[in-house]
Formats: structure tokens, C-alpha cells, sequence
């Protein structure tokens, strides 16, 4: 009647006591009420766990998105709770679909309105290179208008694969250096993009 | 009994005569090709008439045959009776130098963006459109896409490298079999076209509009905001 | 505004100007990218002007350097949310081009997957617009059950969203026991969720005030406007291109068509709602059709056709007429005949229609899309006018507006 099924079949039962993950404390020399720890570990932990990203949907990758924040593959508990619609109040940018030159000037524009510190995520083949639209009318990449710290490939990428990118993101933020925004790198390459 | 084919064929020879021709039926679908000063009185005629009843355009599009001389651009208009479930199509050609058409607006509202989107496309000037102006590619550009002699890749991109996609100037040493671009394939099956190996022609001259310049070079985009302060 | 100014007006003049608000392309209401410019007066709009092609993917160009099965993987991406239907109606209209007939079988399968597409897309809506007028729970109950339908994508073809689902004359591969299994335990869990999520809505004060009167259209303005699918039902008339020009075999199936009668948002929500309800009863009908194949009628999954099908990889590293099949079909040797061919089929917002031009090469001469979104965001501004601007935004979300379909 139909071909049967040969994997997967007897899938593992989930052990809720392995899948739980806590914060853990960064490193640092404790005693009877006192913590010593470096500032940007501190700093990076608080804002690791509560990223409020905007997201910038535009298509299929959107609605994915949109199965992300559902609470099947739920994005709130990583702390990503309030989807911020105004670029002033979040922290990460989303860019999830196709952007078209018509549409490059505004996420330059909604790049420029968030303040620092601020993370970009490409998420899906065409927000990372165009994708399979290598045509007259579309921008190959958002990094050729804003820089961008994590790549998703997909199309569109699962919803684990967007968590995994999160989670990258999360890396990045968790390590980031107090002194990093104001450093010359930085400035260099906001500069390469035309970004004072 | 219902609408046939036959039907509608004659009331149109009856109304038009011998300016209606090419009459055919692909694939079960009346298609006629209707003189372009004519358009509009053939889709009141089609609209008014108790019998015919064509009271729905389902679509509007045009094409483009660069080798047919005097007749390169055709736009072709789908129409549909709802109460007798009939389809119709007919086509309009023009020559490439003055391809004016009047416009379909006033009859179905339908047409004002699908005459838009031709135009943005093709290139064709609807006399007569209330707001004639491009819709789905940027408004600075200056050519049609959708002519066949443009090619389909932004020219100006720098991260897509030409050779590996079986067009552009290949390394040293290989050699691949020259093809004419101006083959067009209108008409004939030539099938030497579509190995994959398609140049995309007018390399030198192709048109450059919004460029995002190259990175590490400040400056090189256009009117885009540099400025965080003043957002 | 003449004090700001210090414009000093004579007695008993009246000042008035609208405001200009940018309802841009990024912005929560509009899912997906398209812009509005409205003019406001106070509360209410005076004019609106949409903006489109900001995700402008040139699919018609490139569809003609594409052979036929590249371009089903573009037909995905225009419908976004129901790709099947997207996909099977660009293999309907290959088929009609090449004169392939589907046997009952596929007809069947091909239909359940569709209607499966068409519940995923109105739910999308519906869910959206509950949460464009403030309720966030219905969306997250049926993005449940929208993961149940991937999954049974997923057994089908190997991904969620966007498909590629098929071949030109069925499918890639039979249907496993597990994907009839989720489609069993779809038929059964699901009617219980959408009673549950009618009744969050249907009668609801507060919503029913939201969206009763909000952007009425009327059915001869929407005839004009060519309006099709659910819109052009919630204004009163029925037409289906399921049952007028009825494809893969749904004559054979019961169901009914859900009418409304001003065309405003909440005959549009009712209008998908009763049509998630007719997709349902279409399933079960299919379910059981497929069901009772028996034998070797049981295993058909495509039709015969060699010249476009590929034949499987067993065949091909070991039999001689199926490894020459399967050279031609890839490297474009086989003879796809010259013509021009018109194919619609109802996909969640209208009549999607193929229009192929064949010169006979390897790839289409001319591929245009007939994309209902782009037909109907033009009847906007009449919709709008005079609404307030909370209506604006419902008004854009009931009318299923996916930029991806639009702009193509």
C-alpha cells in the first residue's frame, strides 16, 4: 500500500532532567559575600539572556520565523521574549528573506536607527547572498549594506537552525568586550560601509 | 446548449470582419489577434454584448519577439465569462519604436496595475493610464527588463564569479564554443541556446542602476543614509 | 496649526490638513513588504497610495533561463505559505503542455496535499488577523497545528516551506505509512482545534466590532477589480476554479462553496473559516478514495510518462532505456512541443494562473504568473476610503496580502 518507513522509527524517549540548561556563573574568585569577575562577563550574561531582536521579515524565511516564535520551537525562552517592531528599542536585527535593492536603503535605514550595541543576523540564503535569485533585482547579500555577525544558511533554514544561529548570536554577545564599540576596528568597519 | 468557440468566432467576423485574425485554439482556448487601434473596441464589444458576456479580465501581459520587424512587443489580454464559463484570449502586436496602446483602465480597474507592470516590464506606453508609472522595479531605472536582450544578472555585482556559471571571460587555456547573442530564439527551436551556457551580452555598455558600489570603498552608495545623527 | 505658525486668520475661518503617514514596509501590519502612503484627516483616511516591489525577485525572467523542473522550485516561493498548491498547479500546466494525463491515484494524493496547503495558508490568515486586532492565543493554538502539516510535508518531499513538491506527471516517491498515519491523526485532532478557535473569534464582542463594516467591497467593484478566491466569495459571488474548470480530478469530490455577502473583514475571516471546514471534508473524501486502491493500483505514484519522469536510480545504473531517459530529461534532450497554454488553479487567494509560452527549447519562451495578491491590493484605497486607521491595518491583513506572490 505504501513503502514503510526505515528510520527513525523507535525514537528516544526525552529525558526532561537532561535538557535542562542553567545560566552558569562566569568565571571569577568568590568568597563570604563577595564575586569578582571581569565587567564585560557580567554584562555580556545579563544581555545574552534577554536579546530583544526585531525582526525584518519579508518572506519565506519570515514565516518560519513566525513557527520559531510559535511555541513548538519557542524563542522566548532563550530570553527573546518582546519582538521589539521599533529598531530604537531592540538589539538584534533579524533579516529573514529576500531584500531587493528597492528594499537596501531601508534596512540601511533601520540599521542606522538602532542604537549600540547592536547585532545583525542574516538569516536564509538570500539575506546572506542573494540566494537563488541572482537577478537585476536583487541585492546578493545584505552585507553589502550593513555589516552582519551571523549567517543562517537555509531556504529557509529549520527553525533548530535559526535557534542554533540565536544561540551563536548569544555566543557573540555573551564574549563581546566592553571596549569594542569604541575601538578602531570597529570604526573601520562601520567606515567601510559608508557609517559614521 | 452554452457558449462555443464557434459562437464567439462568428460574432466577431460578424462585428469585425477581417481585421480579427489568427484564429486558433490551443489547447481548447480561443485566441485571436485583434489590429492595436482596435483593442478597446473589441473588449467593449466583448463586455457589452448580451450574448458574450466577457465581463472579467483574469490577466494582461505582452511579450516580446525581437525578430518579428513592426511586431515585436504583443500584449495579450486573458478574458473570462463567469456565467457561461468561457475563456478567451487576444493579442495586440506593436512595433518596438512607438508602442502606444490604449489602456483597458476605463473598462476594468483590474487593468491599472497589470498595464503598470507591463510597462515596467516592456516598456509599452499605455495611452490613456491614470498613473503610468513603474511599480515593481526601482523608479530610477532606465531600460525594460524583460526584453529579451538584457540579461538576467545585475552586471555590477562582485561577489558571483562569471566563469563558474559558464559565462564571462573563462581562465587561460579554455576554450569554449563561441555564441552568437544575437540569436534570439524567437520562432525557431534553436536548442544550441540553452546548454547553460548563455552569454549575457552587452557587458561593456549594461546598464548600472542603484550600484551599491564596492565595499571599502566609503562613499560608493547612492543617496543611501551614511548620516547616524540625522535618521 | 496657524498658532504655531503665527498666521493671524480672520474670524470664523476653519483650517484643515491631512497628515501624511508612512505605513512602510517594515512595520508589524504589514506582513510581508508593501507600503502605504495615507493621507489622514484626524483618525480617518482621506487617501491611501500602496507601493509595491520591494521584494521585486524577477521570477519571470528568470523562469526563461530555467528548464521546466528548475522552475517549480521558483513557483515555491511565490505563495509562500501554501507552495504545494503553487507547485502542482506549474506541473498541471506542464502537463497540459505536454499531454501527460495523471492517473486517479495521484488526482487523489495530489488533492489532499492541496487542501492541506489551502488549510495551512487560511490559517496563517485567520490567526494574523486575530493578532493584528489583539488576540496573540488563536495563533499560537493553530501554529500547532500548522507544524502537523509540515510534517506531513516533510514525509511527503523532505521539507517544510518550500516544497518542490512533485514531479511532472505525480510524485517523487509513494506516500510512507507514516504520512497516512499524520493525515489520520490530522482528520481527527484538527476539527476539534478549529471549533476551539471559532469560538475564540466568531462570536466575539469585541472582534465582530473590529471587523464588521471595516473595508466592505461590493461584488461588481470586486468583478472589476478582478478579485478572486475567499475576497472575491466574502463579496457574494462563487466562483471557484475548482468547480468551474475543475483540475485533478475534484470533480469527483463533494464540497461546498462558503459565500459572504458584503465583502467586509469579518465575511472574509468567516469565509476562510467555512473553508478550512470544506478542505476538511474534501481530505476525509480522499483519504478514504486513496484508501480503497487495492493491489498494484495501490503503488502508483506517477504517471507513465518516460520522457519527463525520471525513472528511479535503481533502473537507471542498471537498465540501458532508463539511464538514456534519465540523460535526456536532465541535459534537456527531450522535445517539449512549441504552444501557448493557460492553466489556473485555486490557490489560497484567488485563481493562480501559468501562462507558458513554448518555443520548443529547453526552457519556456515566456512564463508569466497570474498572481491574484497583485490583481487585488489595487482595490485598497477604495476599501479604505474614509475608514479610520485601525481599519486600515485589519483591512490589510483579511485581504491575505503575501508580498512574495505579489511582487514575484
Amino acid at each position: 500500500m505504501a513503502r514503510p518507513v526505515r528510520f527513525n522509527i523507535h525514537p528516544i524517549k526525552a529525558d526532561i532532567n537532561q535538557n535542562i540548561s542553567l545560566a552558569n556563573a562566569p568565571e571569577g574568585y568568590g568568597g563570604d559575600g563577595f564575586f569578582t569577575t571581569q565587567l564585560s562577563s557580567v554584562v555580556g550574561l545579563a544581555r545574552k539572556n534577554s536579546i530583544w531582536p526585531m525582526p525584518f521579515a519579508t518572506s519565506c524565511c519570515g514565516i518560519e520565523f513566525m513557527a520559531v516564535m510559535a511555541s513548538h520551537y519557542d524563542l522566548a525562552r532563550f530570553g527573546a521574549e518582546r519582538l521589539a517592531f521599533s529598531p530604537r528599542q531592540c538589539d538584534l536585527l533579524m533579516v529573514m528573506g529576500t531584500i531587493a535593492k528597492k528594499m537596501g536603503p531601508i534596512v540601511k535605514q533601520v540599521y542606522l536607527q538602532m542604537a549600540e550595541p547592536r547585532w545583525v543576523m542574516a538569516v536564509g540564503a538570500c539575506a546572506s547572498s542573494g540566494g537563488i535569485f541572482d537577478t537585476y533585482s536583487v541585492l546578493q547579500g545584505i552585507d553589502q549594506v550593513v555589516p552582519v555577525d551571523v549567517y543562517v544558511p537555509g531556504c529557509p533554514p529549520r527553525p533548530e537552525a535559526i535557534l542554533d544561529g540565536f544561540m551563536r548570536i548569544q555566543d557573540l554577545v555573551g564574549n563581546e568586550s566592553v571596549r569594542r564599540r569604541n575601538g578602531d576596528e570597529y570604526k573601520a568597519l562601520l567606515h567601510e560601509y559608508g557609517i559614521q | 446548449m452554452g457558449l462555443t468557440n464557434e459562437t464567439i468566432k462568428e460574432r466577431l467576423i460578424a462585428k469585425f470582419g477581417e481585421q480579427l485574425s489568427h484564429f486558433e485554439e490551443p489547447y481548447g482556448l480561443l485566441t485571436f489577434e485583434a489590429p492595436k487601434e482596435l483593442n478597446l473596441k473589441v473588449m467593449q464589444f466583448l463586455f457589452d454584448d448580451a450574448e458574450l458576456q466577457f465581463r472579467f479580465l483574469t490577466d494582461l501581459t505582452a511579450v516580446h519577439y525581437p525578430d518579428q520587424k513592426d511586431r515585436e512587443l504583443a500584449v495579450v489580454y486573458h478574458l473570462h465569462n463567469l456565467v457561461d464559463n468561457v475563456r478567451l484570449r487576444f493579442k495586440v502586436f506593436t512595433a518596438i519604436e512607438k508602442p502606444d496602446i490604449f489602456t483597458a483602465t476605463q473598462l476594468y480597474s483590474a487593468a491599472n496595475w497589470m498595464e503598470r507592470e507591463t510597462y515596467d516590464f516592456f516598456g509599452i506606453n499605455f495611452v490613456g493610464h491614470p498613473n503610468l508609472k513603474r511599480i515593481l522595479n526601482v523608479d530610477e531605472m532606465e531600460y525594460f527588463p524583460m526584453r529579451k536582450e538584457f540579461p538576467l544578472e545585475d552586471q555590477t555585482r562582485i561577489d558571483k564569479d562569471d566563469a563558474m556559471f559558464g559565462r564571462g571571460p573563462l581562465p587561460e587555456g579554455s576554450e569554449r564554443p563561441a555564441k552568437d547573442p544575437s540569436e534570439a530564439r524567437a520562432g525557431g527551436a534553436d536548442r544550441s541556446s540553452d546548454r547553460g551556457f548563455v552569454e549575457t551580452p552587452m557587458k561593456e555598455g549594461a546598464p548600472t542602476f542603484p550600484a551599491h558600489g564596492t565595499p571599502g570603498e566609503p562613499g560608493a552608495k547612492q543617496d543611501w543614509p551614511t548620516d547616524t545623527t540625522k535618521v | 496649526m496657524s498658532v504655531e505658525q503665527h498666521i493671524k486668520l480672520p474670524e470664523g475661518s476653519i483650517e484643515k490638513s491631512t497628515t501624511t503617514l508612512n505605513l512602510g514596509p517594515t512595520h508589524p501590519a504589514t506582513h510581508g513588504v508593501f507600503q502605504n502612503i495615507l493621507e489622514l484627516d484626524g483618525e480617518r483616511i482621506v487617501s491611501a497610495e500602496q507601493t509595491v516591489g520591494y521584494i521585486h525577485r524577477a521570477f519571470e525572467k528568470l523562469a526563461e533561463r530555467r528548464p521546466l523542473y528548475q522552475i517549480t522550485t521558483l513557483t515555491d516561493r511565490l505563495n509562500y505559505c501554501s507552495s504545494p498548491i503553487n507547485n502542482m498547479g506549474w506541473h498541471l500546466t506542464c502537463e497540459k503542455l505536454l499531454g501527460v494525463k495523471t492517473p486517479k491515484r495521484v488526482d487523489y494524493l495530489r488533492i489532499i496535499i492541496m487542501e492541506l496547503a489551502r488549510i495551512s495558508d487560511h490559517l496563517i490568515c485567520n490567526s494574523v488577523v486575530g493578532v493584528d486586532s489583539g488576540a496573540f492565543t488563536g495563533f499560537l493554538y493553530v501554529m500547532q497545528y500548522r507544524e502537523l502539516i509540515y510534517e506531513i510535508y516533510e514525509e511527503v518531499c523532505g521539507s517544510r516551506l518550500t516544497t518542490n513538491m512533485g514531479r511532472i506527471g505525480g510524485f517523487e516517491r509513494n506516500f510512507t505509512n507514516a504520512a497516512f498515519e499524520k493525515i489520520e491523526k490530522f482528520l481527527a485532532e484538527y476539527p476539534g482545534v478549529l471549533k476551539e478557535f471559532e469560538n475564540l473569534f466568531n462570536r466575539n464582542r469585541i472582534f465582530m466590532e473590529r471587523t464588521i463594516g471595516a473595508g466592505p467591497i461590493a461584488a461588481d467593484r470586486a468583478l472589476n477589480y478582478g478579485f478572486t478566491g475567499p475576497n472575491l466569495r466574502a463579496a457574494g459571488v462563487d466562483y471557484d476554479v475548482r468547480v468551474h474548470q475543475p483540475y485533478s480530478s475534484y470533480e469527483d469530490f463533494e464540497f461546498d462553496i462558503p459565500v459572504g455577502s458584503t465583502g467586509d473583514c469579518y465575511d472574509r475571516f468567516l469565509v476562510r473559516n467555512g473553508e478550512m471546514w470544506q478542505s476538511l471534508r474534501i481530505i476525509e473524501q480522499a483519504y478514504r478514495k486513496v484508501q480503497e486502491f487495492k493491489g498494484a493500483e495501490a503503488e502508483v505514484f506517477h504517471a507513465d510518462t518516460p520522457h519527463f519522469y525520471l525513472p528511479p536510480k535503481e533502473d537507471v545504473y542498471t537498465k540501458m532505456e532508463a539511464l538514456i531517459y534519465h540523460f535526456k530529461i536532465i541535459m534537456g534532450e527531450t522535445e517539449i512541443p512549441a504552444g501557448e497554454v493557460y492553466q489556473a488553479v485555486e490557490g489560497g487567494n484567488g485563481e493562480l494562473g501559468f501562462y507558458l509560452i513554448s518555443d520548443g527549447g529547453r526552457t519556456p519562451y515566456r512564463l508569466h504568473f497570474r498572481r491574484p495578491c497583485f490583481i487585488y491590493y489595487q482595490a485598497y484605497s477604495e476599501m479604505t476610503k474614509g475608514a479610520m486607521l485601525s481599519d486600515a491595518v485589519i483591512v490589510m491583513s483579511s485581504l491575505n496580502l503575501i508580498a512574495g506572490e505579489m511582487d514575484a
